[in-house]
């Protein structure tokens, strides 16, 4: 019998799979299907302290715009007494998958202020989340702002938050720090309970034509798992925080990888929006399959198997490798 | 019993008994009702109950005819049932009410009465609605103020159902509808205790039903009729006293006692006015003033009138009375006398006639008129009334309020007198329709209204601009109950929230001497004094004032709240006027703030709680100085070269000073030139548009958008450019056939809204810098001046020859003068680009049939009007008739026109061998297919005309009137949806069926825009608008499809956004079609809840996402037989949600029921996909062995 349990952020999960946050998760009934398709917990869409002040603007602005200025028309729409602006649709939303699942459910919070972090995490707490991911990304363009400074706001941030709730607390992070294994023991050191490597962001793209930003977000690719297993291997035994795998897990295989690197679960969106909620239990088969056929016996042996402290060659996580990439190139490709 | 005391209007205090009171209400949009309706619709929506826990049923229906008939058939199946409406709406209903009444339906109409359009439409109050009504069998109640509104309310329900009369309940249109007053409100309680439930039963069981049948409605021959007309007689003559009885008990009950007529004044009073509505307010609050001054005046304020009971007015006279003057507010030409006028004099001639008067001889009864459409009735009126009653001979159907040279009717009055109490505050706020200061002043209203003893009163004067609009405020608080219905004209605070204003109005003419003056400047307290006009200065000094100065705009900016200064200068007043202590009012203010703003988010009530603590640091006094030291003025309102009308009459419109204007001034007719708009120079935009002309492509899109025609281009040859103004630029033109002329794109700068529509849509971008167009907006007063100039050097270019233009592209129209400009409509209006391309295209030779509705307003509400006229004279001729008959209007022009140049053709071969053959035939068979060939014919009939002016035969005078008729002309009927879909689409769809050669321009913003946005059945599915707060559930009817089924109907969808070629193309097909045309253009608008810049963007999503594809089906395709109808757009290639949830108006569903926003946005993405699917197959069908798509590929 193959064990494919594993633990995350202290909670026990029947396996590595799990659905990060994303669109589909908006849908109670998709997130049933994604249970019944093997999914050991979900990542919920995230709340965006910044959406919700926009949308609070965007309906002040269009409520009062041009009202009381015309004698037949003092407004332009019915003002209800209720507009489940703000966190209260996102809370009820865990709410009320909650009660449709029974695997564990993770809310995710994207704030800017300090308050609205806290404020906000609180709530999802309340509201019945068995964890917390803090979906932080910032684009430090002020060019009065150093490295440090940024570092030091992911850290505070992480320590306000983690002080605030009881919830154990992911944190997701893009790539793009100086010292990675030092940030990464800062946020451990922080009260990270996991680390969710990594953030894919927005990148803009320009629309020649119309001489336009156009922000745009491709799905994740396989290859884009390199990235990640790079770091969680060579994080892996150096900090206390687990780790997830979240971009370019689309196959078995990549789950098997990012285990074998030292996470604790991977965790899935592109490949279900390309292939189907469905797909996760064909990748749980074939992750199976995979352990049968070479003699696995749970999940909990191959994590960490092939990170940087347990391969022969830890160096090579390390060199860019530029020659031997390229000079190996031919022989991988049939 | 303690009853709550609230701050609310006349229009939601009579809605929240109605809709405690019924089970269905049946409305229609109609200023000023609408917001009645409104009210159910939006209580209904949150789940509110009426006094029996149901949640009343409110039907929107198509017309006011159509509410009346769903009333009549809701209470003939034994409802309780209701229904809000005004002036033509009332008319509308008018044959039901015969039913109604004469079936003796126990139910209550509700009317904000409105004037009835006459020379011209007005919104505002009078009783010539429900005079028009008084015919039908319907008791009428009328109250005169918010406090009576409500409590006659609840008397008139509970009446009608003893009495089986069928009530009106009136209140005078915004004097009593939208003014906020401080009122006890009534409990469900009290309602329960004044609605008899037995009679409530009664009315059931009165119903049809198929468990007891009967029939009603039946018709009559000679032999019964009369006997049964006069069945219901008993009903009628128990009304009065079943009235009187109901207020006798509400009196018992509530504690304010009313009668059918109340007396108020000297007991042994010897002039006594007779009159209902608001006006007796005012002329009670004179008569208390009089009496107290030792005169024997008084005032009978009618409440039921109808059933007139003579015996109980008698009674209500004083004995004593000598002379009485009966006032009407409604004008009925032609009769003896107003409506009750001549009741009065009934009533008294009955009564003495009958011996049961108590006079000592009968008095002496004179009747007048007043304040028809909202014209201000006030003390000093009142007055005059009463001395002319002292006269020998006082004139009889007289005027007051107004000055009539023409027929000498008016009375004169002292304008000086007035009666308001010393003890109210009487505050005045000038303000921008934009800043929230009507928001913050009904706020200010409430919170005096709940923290202090005293009475509250607000009212508040708009614009009839949707751009830029000035908005007054007046407001009332004091220790004794305000009566006075009228304007403030000596106020002791005065504030001005824009400082522009100053120069505009005469601001400080309403300051009393000793007042305080809050002016929001962008000058400190040091600086402010020499940027304020001479008047300005000389009136700060000469009357004493306190004068007070914030930024608040600069404090709106600091603390995100951009333009709206409402809170900031709110809070400036309860700090300056001590109304109440200082700590006090802030702490109210910002209570109130989380109240308004708390369900619209957090942030929101953060910032306007910040704004306010800036607000008391900011607030400065200023050290008047004791002389005057400006060296400017305030700006006439039109310039000196404005021709002799625009000075004389229009200018003190738009001035503000229209009330002086005496009776001579106006057209008898209603008739007033066109082109007027240019003159009223309004100088609203803060940024306006500049011209890079290196970078410019001369594509004409900025022109084309344009919904105020501010851009405009022009090709014209380089000498022209001889004493060009030093910075008036130019380009060489860019067109083949043009090559070496120069173009000019020019901003009007003083006429821009600043609505940026244009940087949107302009494509030409630097190849440096991205974000530089070959248009941008910038700062408008550092370059006024210099654009105005720039301005008028290019209107006195010469146009081009248009038949040197290709006018199927766009790059060409945009040299086309427009014909409608500077329109009154929003900043960035998406309808009046399609209006304007019209009018560049035909307008010399259109007459424009215009539904009533927003295009009518900034089309054609004084003062000015945007239609205008060319350099030979020619222009859009145009009319509004109404709402709902604009179809059939615009046909009527079309078939006059027809036989006109029928009769003129016929005239011609009589006259042809006087005249010429050869120019007799070739006016006969001109070509009059093409720019060319109509101003050929133009040049024939000079011609013509010039032979006949010799002739002095009568067919020769016939034809030289006639001749004009041989010119093609081009009729178009204009309106939104409102009209085309719902109230007009009866008489549209039978103009459709005529098979005559209208256009019919359908501006659809999918609600009614005029009236704030309420659903049509052009609204569209999942879309929330006023009367569908829970969004609507059904799709948007397919208009085009239906027309399409005709067959010989042209039918345009187009949306200028979407494809401006397309829309060029389908206007010049529709035009040149030889039948009936009908487009319908996707018109963005304020009400769908976004920045309306980006309006032409939003188009063209709702063309990408399949919401509105762009079609053409013409007829004329079948003769060689193709398909007539061709898709002029790509299969759907976004997700609608990427289309509709730019849009507020499907957002805010979204929030308020996520649950069915996301049901009805399932089923709107279906409803595109089929739709989509049917055109396609449409477009495919084999027409004559041809297809549209077979002749396409």
């Amino acid at each position: 019998m193959i064990d494919l349990t594993t633990s995350y952020l202290g909670m026990n999960l029947k396996n590595p799979l799990v659905v990060s946050a994303s669109p589909l998760c908006e849908e109670v009934d998709n997130i049933r299907r994604m249970e019944d398709a093997g999914a050991a917990a979900v990542v919920l869409h995230s709340l965006f302290e910044e959406q919700i002040t926009l949308e609070s603007h965007e309906l002040n602005h269009h409520l009062s715009h041009s009202a009381e200025s015309y004698a037949e028309a003092l407004s332009y729409f019915p003002d209800m007494m209720n507009y489940n602006l703000g966190p209260e649709g996102y809370l009820e939303h865990i709410r009320r998958v909650k009660e449709a699942v029974d695997i564990p459910v993770i809310g995710s919070l994207n704030g800017v202020s300090t308050g609205g972090w806290i404020t906000y995490a609180k709530k999802i707490e309340e509201a019945g989340a068995d964890a917390l991911e803090l979906n932080i990304y910032f684009i430090p363009t002020d060019p009065e702002m150093t490295g440090a400074d940024v570092e030091q706001m992911y850290v505070d941030l992480v320590r306000d938050v983690t002080s605030s709730v009881a919830l154990p607390v992911a944190v997701k992070i893009g790539p793009y720090f100086s010292a990675m294994a030092n940030m990464a023991r800062r946020l451990d050191r922080a009260g990270a309970g996991a680390l969710v490597l990594f953030n894919r962001f927005y990148q803009p793209d320009f629309d020649l034509e119309e001489l336009e930003v156009v922000p745009d977000l491709d799905l994740s690719r396989s290859y884009e798992l390199r990235l990640r297993l790079r770091w969680v291997a060579i994080l892996y035994g150096r900090i206390k925080a687990d780790m997830a795998v979240t971009g370019g897990v689309h196959t078995a295989e990549d789950v098997l990888k990012a285990m074998m690197a030292g996470a604790r679960v991977a965790m899935m969106t592109s490949a279900l929006l390309i292939h189907g909620i469905e797909h996760l239990a064909r990748v749980r088969a074939d992750i199976l399959q995979w352990m049968e056929e070479h003699e696995y016996e749970s999940i909990r042996q191959m994590q960490g198997s092939m990170s940087q402290r347990s391969v022969a060659d830890p160096a090579a996580f390390e060199r860019a490798n530029y020659m031997k990439v390229l000079s190996s190139y031919p022989l991988h490709r049939r | 019993m303690n009853r709550p005391k609230v701050t609310i209007d006349g229009n939601e205090a009579v809605a929240y008994v109605a809709h405690h009171t019924n089970e269905v209400i049946a409305i229609y949009p109609i200023t000023p009702a609408s917001p009645m309706g409104e009210w159910a619709d939006q209580w209904s929506a949150e789940g509110r109950t009426n006094i029996w826990g149901a949640v009343p049923e409110v039907v929107e229906m198509q017309s006011e005819a159509g509410a009346a008939g769903a009333v009549h058939g809701s209470l003939q199946a034994g409802a309780l049932t209701t229904t809000f409406t005004a002036s033509q709406g009332l008319l509308l209903k008018i044959p039901n009410m015969y039913k109604i009444a004469g079936e003796l339906n126990s139910t209550v109409f509700h009317i904000a009465s409105r004037t009835v359009a006459t020379h011209a439409l007005s919104i505002f109050g009078d009783h010539s609605d429900v005079m028009a009504a008084r015919a039908t069998g319907f008791a009428m109640l009328a109250s005169g103020s918010v406090q009576e509104a409500m409590d006659f309310a609840l008397i008139a329900q509970a009446a009608t159902l003893e009495a089986r009369v069928p009530f009106l309940h009136f209140f005078d249109g915004f004097r009593t509808s939208h003014e906020v007053d401080k009122i006890e409100q009534l409990t469900p309680e009290d309602m329960r205790a004044m609605i008899d439930e037995e009679l409530v039963r009664a009315h059931r069981a009165r119903a049809l039903s198929p468990d007891h049948p009967f029939i009603r409605g039946t018709a009559q021959n000679p032999d019964a009729f009369f006997q049964a007309r006069e069945a219901v007689n008993p009903y009628y003559r128990a009304c009065p006293t079943i009235v009187q009885n109901v207020m006798d008990k509400f009196a018992r009950l509530v504690g304010r006692q009313y009668h059918l007529f109340d007396y108020v004044g000297a007991p042994d009073a010897e002039r006594v006015i007779v009159l209902m509505g608001s006006g007796a307010e005012t002329v009670h609050e004179t008569v208390e003033y009089l009496v107290a001054r030792g005169e024997k005046v008084g005032v009978i304020k009618v409440r039921l009138y109808r059933p007139f009971s003579v015996e109980h007015f008698i009674a209500a006279l004083p004995p004593t009375v000598r002379v009485i003057a009966a006032l009407d507010r409604t004008k009925e030409p032609g009769s003896l006398g107003e409506p009750l006028y001549l009741d009065v004099v009934a009533a008294v001639t009955e009564a003495v006639s009958r011996g049961e008067a108590p006079f000592e001889a009968p008095p002496r009864i004179i009747g007048g008129r007043y304040g028809l459409s909202s014209k201000e009735f006030t003390p000093a009126m009142v007055k005059g009334v009463f001395d002319e009653m002292t006269k020998d001979h006082p004139k009889n159907h007289f005027t007051v309020g107004i000055h009539d040279d023409v027929t000498h009717t008016s009375i004169a009055f002292d304008p000086e007198f007035s009666t308001e109490d010393p003890e109210t505050v009487r505050a005045v706020f000038y303000g921008l329709g934009s800043d929230g200061t009507v928001s913050a002043n009904k706020n200010s209203i409430k919170i005096i209204g709940e923290k202090t003893d005293y009475y509250a009163q607000g009212y508040f004067v708009y614009d009839s601009k949707k751009a830029g609009s000035v908005t007054i405020s007046h407001l009332r608080f004091g220790p004794r109950p305000i009566r006075s219905t009228y304007l403030i004209s000596r106020a002791n605070f005065v504030a001005c929230h824009q400082f522009s204003f100053l120069e505009r109005f005469d601001v400080l003419k309403v300051a009393e001497p000793g007042a305080t003056f809050l002016l929001n400047s962008p000058y400190g307290p040091d600086e402010v004094w020499d940027h304020l006009p001479r008047r300005v200065q000389q009136q700060i000094i000469d009357k004493k004032l306190r004068f007070f100065v914030i930024d608040a705009y600069q404090i709106a900016r600091q603390t995100g709240l951009g333009v709206r200064i409402n809170t900031i200068m709110q809070t400036c007043f309860f700090a300056i006027t001590d109304i109440l202590p200082r700590e006090e009012a802030i702490l109210s203010i910002k209570e109130s703030i989380r109240k308004t703003y708390g369900r619209r988010g957090e942030v929101i009530v953060e910032k306007n709680l910040a704004a306010v603590d800036q607000a008391l640091d900011h607030l400065s006094e200023v050290r008047v100085p004791d002389r005057v030291t400006s060296t400017f003025d305030l700006r006439p309102p039109v310039p000196p070269e404005a021709p002799e009308f625009v000075q004389k009459v229009t200018a003190k419109l738009i001035a503000g000073e229209g009330d002086s204007l005496p009776v001579s001034a106006f057209p008898p007719d209603g008739t007033f030139p066109s082109g007027t708009a240019r003159w009223e120079k309004r100088n609203i935009a803060l940024e306006i548009p500049v011209w890079d002309e290196d970078l410019c492509i001369q594509c004409g899109k900025c022109v084309l958008v344009c919904p105020h025609a501010v851009i405009r281009a022009k090709i014209y040859d380089p000498r022209y450019l001889d004493g060009a103004p030093p910075t008036f630029k130019s380009a060489p033109a860019r067109w083949r056939e043009f090559k070496d002329m120069r173009y000019t794109l020019q901003v009007a700068p003083e006429d821009c809204t600043g609505c940026s529509l244009c940087v949107e849509v302009c494509p030409a971008k630097s190849k440096s810098e991205v974000r530089h167009k070959a248009i941008n907006m910038e700062p408008q007063p550092p370059i006024r001046q210099q654009e105005r100039e720039n301005w008028d050097f290019f209107l006195q270019l010469p146009e081009i020859d248009r038949q040197a233009l290709s006018l199927a592209h766009v790059k060409d129209v945009q040299v086309l003068e427009p014909l409608f400009e500077f329109s009154g409509a929003c900043a960035g209006c998406g309808e009046t680009p399609y209006i304007k391309l019209m009018t560049q295209l035909f307008g010399d030779r259109a007459l424009v049939a215009n539904a009533t509705g927003c295009s009518s307003i900034y089309g054609g509400n004084l003062p000015t009007t945007p239609w205008t006229f060319n350099r030979q004279g020619r222009g859009p001729a145009w009319s509004n008739s109404l709402f709902e008959d604009n179809a059939e209007f615009g046909l009527g022009m079309r078939l006059a026109l027809d036989k006109q140049a029928e009769y003129a053709r016929r005239l011609l071969k009589r006259l042809s061998g006087t005249i010429g053959d050869e120019l007799v035939e070739a006016l006969l068979t001109a070509d009059q297919s093409s720019e060319a060939g109509i101003q050929q014919q133009r040049e024939r009939v000079a011609l013509l005309k010039e032979r006949l002016q010799g002739l002095d035969s009568p067919e020769a005078r016939d034809l030289l009137a006639l001749a004009d008729a041989l010119v093609k002309k081009s009729v178009w009927i204009i309106g939104g949806d409102g009209w085309a879909y719902d109230i007009g689409y009866g008489g549209l769809d039978h103009v459709l069926a005529s098979g005559r050669n209208v256009n019919l321009l359908v501006l659809d913003t999918e609600v009614y825009s005029n009236t704030g946005g309420q659903m049509s059945k052009a609204t569209p599915r999942g879309a929330v608008a006023k009367f569908a707060a829970a969004g609507k559930a059904t799709p948007k009817k397919d208009l085009a499809m239906m027309a399409m089924t005709y067959g010989h109907v042209y039918v345009a969808r187009v949306a200028m956004g979407g494809n401006d070629a397309h829309t060029v193309k389908a206007f010049l097909e529709a035009e040149a079609y030889d039948g009936p045309s009908l487009i319908i253009a996707y018109s963005h608008c304020i009400a769908h809840g976004y920045d309306m810049a980006y309006g032409m963007e939003q188009q063209k999503a709702a063309v990408l996402t399949g919401y509105w594809p762009l079609f053409r089906y013409n007829p004329d395709r079948l003769k060689e037989g193709k398909n007539p109808l061709q898709l002029d757009s790509k299969p759907p290639r976004l997700p609608l949600e990427k289309y509709v949830y730019n849009e507020t108006r499907y957002k805010m569903l979204v929030h308020s029921h996520p649950e069915v926003a996301k049901k009805l946005l399932k089923l709107a993405q279906e409803d595109v996909r089929a739709r989509w699917r049917l055109y396609e197959y449409w477009a495919a069908m084999p027409v004559n062995g041809a297809t549209g798509k077979e002749e396409k590929e």
